[in-house]
């Protein structure tokens, strides 16, 4: 049940004191708050950094939390193989979600990326193939958003669902099967 | 369709073929449930992989948002299907972790013991499954003997075979029960002769060796980059255990090796599975060695179910308790927490907010079958569409936990 809070803050605060929000620790595990723009660079600071060694991503999950403002939120839990050590970092992000993708710092962020972009409609930039993982192609609106209706909305393969139409949410990053 | 592997023709062999398209899946009974996979195929060697998931995705997230905190232990049963125990303590760990609570002594060694239980009951599957695929059909068949064996004693401790739902917040659901321990140290007593068994059928038989020593090979640095964790990462030569590493629950009082392979193929991800029974077997044994007498769950009202239930009938308290908890669940502070077990497959993680009612605001499941589906990427060497069904094997993603 013990993370070790050990991580050397000093390293992150020196390098990104200004710009970024320190939440402190959280059951045991420190809280970062990056700006979108930001998430790379500091990503593969901590990777490669000598001291912080963060070179495992465990997980990346988007999180809605209409209807308040930000709305939507990028988490990422990463753990330092070396050092033993986990840290959480998040972004804020506005509606609609826009975030640069990791997938350069770590490749398993892919899959996890293209779940956020499933679930919550959270657009990677840069993301080599932002297609949808779960849904199928072609499915409108985005099912973990908390405006999203728990039966789906009424279309002719849901009968059962809402009335009302699906958000108008064009799903851009569609593609053809090869 | 970029994110994906070229793999490099053999030198020295023009082939005058036509590339293929081929649709793996989802009904082939090599990908070990739904997952599809499109091939691009030169001849047989496999240019381009694309796995498609979701066939089997029953918004387990979303679900949870709507349902409480106890409610919720059934469905993450229906994650890695093989080891329901693993992932209903996992869950646990995240909430007690919320409300900043420990089980009692006694249930934390329950809970550990049944983990490693479904541990080897998922670990036994592999150790069948991989040579079925590969065409050698008989050890699936001795390996389903000794699951039988488990499946017997989770269902005298439960009362369910497969999806047992036994850890609650804050303990197990009831305690074992009468006989328990004689019938798993008769397990225990004759379960270590079976691996060997299954050794003996498998470390000589040359065209399994064939298939899978060399096949399907992963780097430490790959494997990391591409997040694989539990057995397939250590068969890549990374020693990390989260057992050991950041221990939860007693699995500090207990004394296991950590078990590593350097090959990074598919014969060392099967061969891990195989030793890690070894160890769970020792951590079994040592459960019942040092299980502790006390209650199996914590005495808090306000978040466990009353012990004697016969209460219930007769203490208008109880019946309160009882009603409250069934009907409005128990409410968790505001926070959130993300909590990672060492699951069969790797590391299983949950990351709940709570916004302090008694229903998770978001739950997420870091599934590990999910990242390590994706070392089908990562993978060099595996040129023949034969091998890619080795890998895959060897990889054993659980479909359930993949789509979650």
């Amino acid at each position: 049940m013990s993370v070790e809070p050990s991580l050397n803050r000093a390293p992150i605060l020196e390098r990104f004191g200004e710009t970024i929000e320190d939440l402190g620790t959280a059951h045991d595990m420190d809280v970062f708050v990056v700006p979108p723009e930001k998430i790379v660079e500091f990503c593969r600071f901590l990777k490669d950094h000598p001291e912080l060694k963060f070179n495992f991503l465990s997980d990346i999950c988007g999180v809605d939390h209409y209807p308040e403002t930000p709305r939507f939120e990028a988490v990422y839990h990463l753990y330092s193989l070396p050092n033993r050590c986990r840290v959480r970092i998040k972004c804020r992000l506005g509606d609609p979600p826009e975030v640069p993708s990791v997938t350069g710092v770590w490749r398993t962020a892919n899959w996890h990326e293209r779940e956020a972009w499933d679930m919550y409609g959270i657009r990677f930039q840069g993301h080599p193939d932002l297609r949808r993982i779960y849904m199928w192609e072609g499915f409108e609106g985005f099912p973990q958003r908390k405006d999203f209706p728990l039966r789906g909305y009424k279309d002719k393969l849901n009968p059962f669902g809402a009335e009302g139409p699906p958000p108008t949410q064009p799903d851009l990053a569609t593609r053809d099967i090869p | 369709m970029t994110e994906v592997t070229e793999l490099a023709r053999p030198e020295g062999e023009a082939l005058n073929s036509k590339e293929v398209l081929l649709n793996l899946g989802p009904q082939h009974p090599s990908t070990h449930g739904v997952l599809r996979l499109v091939l691009e195929l030169d001849g047989e060697y496999v240019k381009r992989v694309d796995p498609h998931i979701g066939y089997l995705h029953r918004g387990t997230e979303k679900l949870a948002e709507s349902f409480t905190y106890t409610q919720i232990f059934p469905l993450t049963d229906r994650l890695d299907y093989l080891c329901p125990p693993s992932n209903n303590l996992a869950f646990a760990l995240a909430v007690e972790k919320l409300l900043g609570i420990k089980a009692p002594i006694r249930a934390q060694y329950i809970r550990v013991m049944m983990a490693e239980l479904a541990r080897i009951s998922g670990h036994l599957l592999i150790t069948g499954a991989l040579p079925m695929d590969l065409g050698a059909m008989t050890a699936l068949l001795y390996v389903m003997r000794e699951r039988e064996m488990i499946m017997d004693l989770l269902e005298m401790v439960t009362g369910a075979r497969m999806h047992t739902s036994f850890c609650r917040v804050g303990g197990v659901r009831e305690d074992l029960p009468d006989g328990f321990f004689p019938k798993i140290r008769e397990f225990c007593d004759i379960f270590p002769n079976r691996i060997r068994d299954y050794e003996r059928l498998l470390e000589d038989n040359r065209v399994f060796l064939k298939r899978t020593q060399g096949i399907g090979v992963l780097t430490a640095e790959d494997a990391i980059d591409l997040g694989l964790s539990g057995p397939n990462l250590r068969a890549s030569g990374v020693d990390w255990d989260i057992r050991r590493d950041e221990p939860y629950e007693i699995y500090d009082r207990l004394d296991f090796k950590v078990i590593t392979r350097a090959e990074g193929d598919c014969y060392a991800r099967w061969r891990c599975r195989v030793d890690e029974m070894r160890e769970s077997m020792r951590i079994i044994e040592q459960c019942i060695d040092q299980m502790p007498e006390g209650g199996f769950q914590i005495d808090m009202p306000t978040i466990a179910f009353p012990v004697d239930k016969e209460r219930v009938h007769c203490s208008m308290e109880a019946l309160i308790q009882h009603f409250d908890l069934s009907a409005y669940g128990f409410s968790v502070p505001k926070g959130e927490v993300y909590s990672a077990i060492e699951a069969p497959k790797g590391e299983l993680g949950f990351y709940i907010i709570s916004d302090g009612s008694p229903k998770p605001f978001r739950m997420k499941v870091r599934a590990p079958s999910f990242v390590n589906l994706q070392a089908v990427f990562g993978v060099t060497n595996a040129r023949y569409l034969a091998d890619m069904i080795a890998v895959l094997g060897s990889l054993d993603p659980v479909m359930a936990e993949v789509d979650k």
